[in-house]
C-alpha cells in the first residue's frame, strides 16, 4: 500500500535485549525525563492575579459604536441580524425626529437593539457585515449570570459611553 | 514480681517518646499528601496546590477538614463490624511499625541515665516489622471484603496476593543482610553501620546493593504504590478496596498509606543507609553535647527518610502501572530467584572470604 505520509516509522519487533528486559535503565531514563520537568517553566497561570493576554483577533462582547460627536452610528439596516448565523440579533428601526440630530447620525436609527448572548457564537460576522462601523466585538469576556434574561443585552448595555457627556466608568 | 517493677520515669519517658513519634508520623504523613501533590504538579509542569496558605501549606488541613464533614456512609449490605474494622486495622498496623525503629543514638545524661530514642529495642525487630506489615494486608482485605462490592473484593484479593508474593522476595533479600549483621535487632543493625567510612563503606547498601534493589522493589509492591498500585487502579477497579468508604474512614485508608510510606522509608534507611549514621559523626559527637548530637542524628535520619520518600514519589509519577500477570511474573520468576541467588552468594562470601 502506498504510504500517505513519510512520517510513519516501522514497529520494532526484535526480541528485547537484556538491558531492556531488566527494565532498570528504562526507569532511569524515565526518571531523568520527569526530574528534568521539575526545572522547566510551569504552564500554570494563576488566573485572577495573572491574566493571559488575548490574541489580537480575539472576539469578545459586542459594543455599539458612536461617532466622534457621540451620535449612535447604527442605522438599523438589519445586515448584522441577517449575517448572524445564530440569529442572536433583533432590532427595531425608528425614524429620527427633528431635533434629535445630536443623538443619531443618520435619519434612521435603532429604537431597540438586542443581542442574545446565549445564542451568540462570537463569530464576528455582524462586525464584518456592518456598513456603518457600528457594531464591534470588544476584548471583554462575557460575564456570567444566573438568569437567562440577563443574557439578552439591550441597546443601553451595548452602547459605548458618550465621549463627551458620560464619564468612562466601565 | 520483680519483672513488673518498672519505674515511673521509664514509663513517662516511653509515653513521651511514643506521643512524639505518633504525632510526628501523623504530621509527616499529612504533609506527604501535600508533597505528593506538589511533586506530581512540578513533574507535569504545573504548580500544584497554592491557594491554602503560603505554597498551599494548609492544604492538608483543608483536605482533612473536608473529609471530616463528609457524610459517613456504611452500605446497607456491608458487614458492619468488619467494614469499620478495616480502616482501623490499616491505620493501626501502619503506626505500629514505627515502634522498633531507632530514631537516634542513646542520650547519656550527666547523672548516668540513658534515654533511648527507640520505643522498644526488641531483639527480633525485623521479624516484628514483617509480622506487622503482613497484618496490614488485613486492613485492605477486610475493607474490600466487607464492602460487599465486586470491585472492592477483586481489588482486595489482588492486594492480598500481591503483598504475599512480594513479602517472600522481601524476606529473602533481607536474609542476606541479616547473615552479614548477625542480628535481628534494628538497633544493632544501625550501630554496625556506624559512620560512613571505616576502611570500607559501613552502610549495608554498599555491601548488599542487589539485596537493596530487591528490597526496594518489594517495598513498592508492599506499599501498593505505583508502579504496583494494582489494588487501587482507578481505571480498572474504580477506586479499589476503598470504593465504598466515605468520610474519615476513607481518610484513614489514604492516610495509613502515607504513614506506611513514611515508616517503610524509615525501615529502608535503617536497614541499608545507616539509619541516623552520617559521615564524620565521631568528630561531631566529640564537639557537641550528647543531646545536640542526638538531635543532629535525628535530623539526618529524617532528611534521609525524606529523600527516600521523594524517590518513591518520583517513581510514582514516572512509571506506568504494571499489568497483573507482569507483576506476578516479576515477583515469582525474577525477584525470588534473584534474592535466593543473592543469599547464596552472600553466604559463600561470608564462609570463604570474610571468615
Amino acid at each position: 500500500m502506498e504510504k500517505l505520509t513519510n512520517r510513519s516509522a516501522p514497529v520494532n519487533r526484535d526480541p528485547m535485549t537484556f538491558g531492556e528486559k531488566i527494565y532498570l535503565p528504562a526507569i532511569a531514563k524515565g526518571l531523568s525525563i520527569t526530574i528534568g520537568h521539575i526545572f522547566k517553566k510551569k504552564a500554570t497561570v494563576s488566573y485572577p492575579e495573572e491574566k493571559r493576554p488575548f490574541s489580537p483577533v480575539f472576539r469578545g462582547l459586542h459594543v455599539l459604536n458612536r461617532d466622534e460627536e457621540g451620535r449612535e452610528r447604527c442605522t438599523a439596516c438589519g445586515l448584522c441580524a441577517l449575517a448572524c448565523p445564530a440569529e442572536a440579533i433583533t432590532m427595531e428601526a425608528a425614524e429620527r425626529k427633528p431635533g434629535e440630530e445630536n443623538l443619531y447620525r443618520e435619519e434612521k436609527y435603532a429604537a431597540k437593539y438586542e443581542i442574545n448572548m446565549l445564542r451568540c457564537i462570537f463569530c464576528g460576522y455582524c462586525e464584518e457585515a456592518c456598513p456603518k462601523d457600528a457594531v464591534y466585538l470588544s476584548e471583554t469576556i462575557m460575564p456570567t449570570n444566573y438568569t437567562r434574561d440577563s443574557f439578552i443585552y439591550k441597546k443601553e448595555d451595548l452602547l459605548i459611553p458618550h465621549p463627551k457627556m458620560q464619564q468612562e466608568t466601565k | 514480681m520483680l519483672l513488673l517493677q518498672i519505674d515511673t520515669a521509664f514509663i513517662i519517658e516511653k509515653i513521651l517518646l511514643i506521643t512524639v513519634i505518633l504525632l510526628g508520623s501523623l504530621g509527616i504523613a499529612m504533609y506527604l499528601t501535600w508533597a505528593e501533590r506538589k511533586v506530581a504538579a512540578v513533574m507535569q509542569d504545573r504548580i500544584g496546590p497554592a491557594r491554602a496558605g503560603i505554597f498551599g501549606l494548609l492544604q492538608p488541613l483543608a483536605d482533612g477538614g473536608k473529609l471530616f464533614f463528609k457524610e459517613e456512609i456504611i452500605p446497607d449490605r456491608s458487614t458492619r463490624t468488619l467494614f469499620i474494622l478495616g480502616p482501623a486495622l490499616a491505620m493501626l498496623t501502619a503506626l505500629m511499625t514505627s515502634a522498633v525503629v531507632p530514631w537516634g543514638p542513646d542520650i547519656t545524661l550527666e547523672n548516668g541515665s540513658v534515654i533511648r530514642l527507640q520505643v522498644a529495642d526488641i531483639s527480633i525487630g525485623i521479624l516484628f516489622i514483617f509480622g506487622v506489615v503482613s497484618l496490614g494486608v488485613y486492613g485492605v482485605m477486610l475493607g474490600g471484603w466487607a464492602s460487599n462490592n465486586k470491585f472492592s473484593l477483586l481489588s482486595s484479593i489482588r492486594a492480598a496476593s500481591q503483598a504475599i508474593s512480594y513479602e517472600l522476595a522481601m524476606g529473602l533479600s533481607l536474609v542476606a543482610v541479616l547473615m552479614m549483621t548477625g542480628s535481628l535487632s534494628l538497633r544493632e543493625i544501625v550501630e554496625q553501620q556506624h559512620g560512613f567510612w571505616d576502611g570500607y563503606f559501613t552502610w549495608n547498601f554498599f555491601k548488599q546493593p542487589l539485596g537493596f534493589l530487591i528490597f526496594l522493589i518489594c517495598a513498592f509492591a508492599e506499599l501498593n504504590r505505583a508502579p504496583f498500585d494494582l489494588p487501587e487502579c482507578e481505571s480498572e477497579l474504580n477506586m479499589g478496596y476503598h470504593q465504598e468508604y466515605s468520610s474519615m474512614k476513607l481518610g484513614f485508608y489514604l492516610f495509613a498509606e502515607y504513614i506506611n510510606l513514611f515508616v517503610s522509608s524509615a525501615v529502608i534507611i535503617t536497614l541499608f543507609f545507616g539509619g541516623y549514621n552520617f559521615p564524620f559523626m565521631d568528630k561531631v559527637a566529640g564537639a557537641a553535647s550528647p543531646i545536640v548530637f542526638s538531635l543532629i542524628c535525628v535530623l539526618i535520619f529524617l532528611t534521609k527518610i525524606i529523600c527516600c520518600i521523594l524517590f518513591f514519589m518520583f517513581i510514582r509519577w514516572t512509571l506506568p502501572r504494571f499489568r497483573y500477570d507482569q507483576l506476578m511474573r516479576l515477583g515469582w520468576k525474577s525477584l525470588i530467584p534473584l534474592a535466593l541467588f543473592n543469599m547464596v552468594v552472600t553466604g559463600a562470601a561470608i564462609l570463604w572470604i570474610f571468615k
